[in-house]
């Protein structure tokens, strides 16, 4: 026994040599996303996603062997910091990726920012970090929240819509919902439902809109709120009569419970499973080949994000020592994104392409969001006129 | 047109107050004739739901789905009397509502490891489906008429099985009290079987009930579980009559004051922040009522007599 100790410190040295000799060569990239309770179905996607990007890159990102060590903020912004630290301080980890909520970007974003780590978010779009509190470490890969928002005002603008009942819930995200679709709509607005966070049965919102008669609808209710509204919405015999307009409320992770309900309900996105190109559609049979879901935004935001750092890590031949030319390189963007055309505005959030979608079902039974029209090219958001970023 | 209007929003009221019923029936029961809290009632709604989910993926017919669902959710609530509760009878209020208060997080837990995180649905049975229309333009969705009708014939049901049965009588004299019922002769134990799992299949109902309209979800128990509590502390606990009055009164209090109340502060505010004012008065409206009631009858509506 007093011979196996001085063997196993050996041991443990050599691992520690092994381990430190192998960081030259390696990337550590931490993801931390909502994996617990009801929303964790937008984490696992976004995880999933991310991490089938590193497999179809043959575990190298740029080169470089890829270490992925997933973090569960449990969508509380207190646990979110202390994970968020561990990564840092623990697992010394090149890249942070995630969150999918705001609030939860909202309280790691100084902590991985100040520790001059890069921060990508694959979801989460605040305008808090669009405008003059942009920062250099940070990236976003998705979109900024308002602007899911415009795509419905604007479509309802264009269509010829002219009553608008708007339906949200009572928080920060909801009056900006509600003021990212008035933005773009300017016909009449009948009334504005705030709902508390987290309701389940609309009857008497229902009853409302059924009794004010408008000729179109704009929810912004995400996750359990959505799936019950859309559901309760159909069986009330609205769906029929009024245009449903949403953002967040129907999509590829929500669409499982919804189905048929939420057939021809019409969304905004950046992209849709069905977008034409022959990297989208690989990843989309992969994604449910693996997973057996069909991928939402989640996905392949963080799928774009892995690109994004293969990218960089490319263009500085792995050192990541030098972060001046590795920010410089994730802002060229240099990647095929799947959603086809894709570049950083001085914000690091991004100029991209904006659609209506509606909801079909797949010659497989299963359910997903279509592209029925382009409503903005090269969109760029209102907010990065006042970075100073260049 | 105000007038339907109101007319189809006492409707709304009524479907959540019979849904609040099927919950708070077992809970008062439970709480008036064990003397027991048991905060896992809320899990045993979350869980009739979702046994119906998957006896209906099995079989693909609704009745039989729920009565399945029943019959699970009743031996689920027995096994779970005979593993936990029953050992906890005699024991301090605080020593249940952690234990209980374990039971949910244990099971919220575990109902996502064998479903999965993401919300699951339950179709409305065919005969069911469309809505009727109530006024013109007004629909008013079939099952949400089922709802109030089922839970209305339970209601009736429990009225005759307390006031006119063997077994009744007993339940009504354990809520006054339970020593001296035991000291008699009634085999209390299996007595407080009886009601907990009678209680449970209740909450098992409503859950099944409700799983067509809302998404079958991890936690699902937890909100209506407050509710539950504010309409048996209100109603009087132990007292069915008292949970089906207080029931009603919080369903059509809370879905007039979500739908009015906007309106109403409109009259003596500037529209924008009414909006604003308006659902955060009206999801306070409940408990202010229910601070009314305590203030005026600190028993509730209803008392079970002798306490």
């Amino acid at each position: 026994m007093t011979k196996l100790k001085p063997m196993l410190a050996v041991a443990a040295a050599c691992g520690l040599l092994t381990s430190a000799a192998h960081a030259e060569d390696s990337l550590k990239i931490g993801v931390i996303a909502t994996l617990s309770g009801p929303p964790a179905v937008l984490g696992t996607q976004l995880r999933n996603g991310f991490q089938l990007a590193v497999k179809d890159l043959g575990g190298k990102l740029g080169g470089l062997t890829t270490e992925i060590i997933v973090a569960d903020d449990e969508l509380k912004p207190d646990v979110a910091v202390t994970k968020v630290k561990a990564l840092l301080d623990r697992d010394k980890v090149d890249f942070v990726v995630g969150p999918v909520f705001s609030n939860i970007l909202g309280a790691i974003e100084k902590p991985v920012t100040e520790a001059n780590v890069i921060l990508i978010s694959p979801n989460a779009g605040t305008s808090t970090f669009a405008g003059k509190d942009c920062n250099p470490n940070f990236f976003v890969t998705s979109y900024q929240n308002d602007q899911i928002h415009e795509v419905l005002g604007q479509y309802a603008q264009e269509s010829g819509v002219k009553k608008v009942i708007i339906i949200v819930p009572n928080y920060q995200a909801g009056k900006d919902a509600d003021a990212g679709f008035k933005h773009k709509f300017s016909g009449e607005v009948l009334d504005e439902i705030y709902v508390p966070l987290g309701q389940l049965d609309f009857s008497a919102e229902l009853s409302r809109i059924s009794a004010a008669k408008p000729d179109a609808v704009f929810a912004f209710l995400p996750g359990g709120m959505g799936v019950n509204f859309v559901k309760q919405f159909r069986q009330a015999g609205l769906a029929d009569s009024i245009t449903f307009l949403s953002a967040f409320t129907v999509d590829e992770s929500t669409l499982p419970a919804q189905r048929d309900a939420a057939l021809g309900m019409l969304a905004g996105s950046n992209w849709a499973p069905n977008l034409d190109n022959p990297q989208n559609k690989a990843f989309v049979d992969e994604y449910l080949k693996e997973y057996n879901a069909v991928p939402a935004t989640y996905a392949f935001q963080s799928y774009d994000a892995a690109l994004l750092i293969d990218s960089a890590v490319k263009a500085v031949k792995g050192n990541l020592g030098d972060k001046d030319a590795l920010r410089a390189a994730l802002k060229k963007a240099d990647f095929k994104s799947l959603r086809g055309a894709f570049k950083f505005n001085n914000n690091h959030y991004p100029i991209q392409d904006f659609y209506l979608t509606k909801v079909a079902k797949r010659p497989d039974g299963l359910f997903e969001t279509e592209i029925v029209k382009t409503v903005f090219t090269n969109y760029g958001d209102s907010y990065a006129q006042y970075c100073p970023m260049k | 047109m105000t007038g339907t209007l109101f007319f189809i929003q006492v409707l709304n009221g009524l479907q959540l107050g019979v849904l609040l019923f099927l919950i708070a029936a077992g809970l008062t029961l439970v709480f008036g004739v064990m003397d027991f809290i048991n905060l896992a009632h809320g899990v045993q709604y979350m869980l009739g739901a979702y046994l119906a989910v998957a006896f209906y993926g099995l079989v693909g017919n609704f009745l039989l789905a729920l009565i399945l669902a029943l019959a699970a959710a009743l031996a689920f609530g027995l096994l779970l009397e005979f593993l936990v509760l029953r050992h906890l009878y005699g024991r301090d209020h605080l020593d249940q509502v952690i234990a209980t208060f374990g039971i949910i997080l244990f099971l919220n837990h575990a109902v996502r490891v064998v479903w999965g995180a993401a919300p699951l649905t339950l179709p409305v049975p065919d005969a069911f489906t469309g809505s009727v229309q109530l006024a013109p333009g007004q629909l008013y969705p079939v099952w949400r008429l089922v709802i109030i009708g089922s839970g209305i014939a339970v209601a009736t049901g429990l009225y005759v099985l307390v006031t006119y049965t063997r077994i009744g009588m007993l339940v009504r004299a354990g809520a006054t009290n339970a020593r001296m019922v035991s000291v008699l002769g009634v085999n209390i134990e299996r007595l407080f079987t009886i009601v907990f799992g009678f209680g449970t299949m209740l909450a098992g109902f409503a859950g099944v009930m409700i799983a067509p309209i809302i998404s079958v979800e991890p936690g699902m128990g937890t909100n209506i579980l407050i509710l539950a509590l504010v309409v048996i502390v209100i109603g009087g606990i132990g007292s069915i009559r008292g949970a089906f009055v207080a029931a009603l009164l919080i369903g059509l209090v809370d879905t007039l004051g979500r739908s009015f109340s906007v309106d109403l502060l409109r009259v003596v505010m500037a529209p924008s922040p009414a909006r604003m004012v308006g659902p955060a008065i009206a999801s306070m409206l409940i408990y202010v009522l229910m601070a009314i009631v305590l203030y005026l009858r600190p028993a509730g509506l209803f008392p079970a007599r002798g306490r």
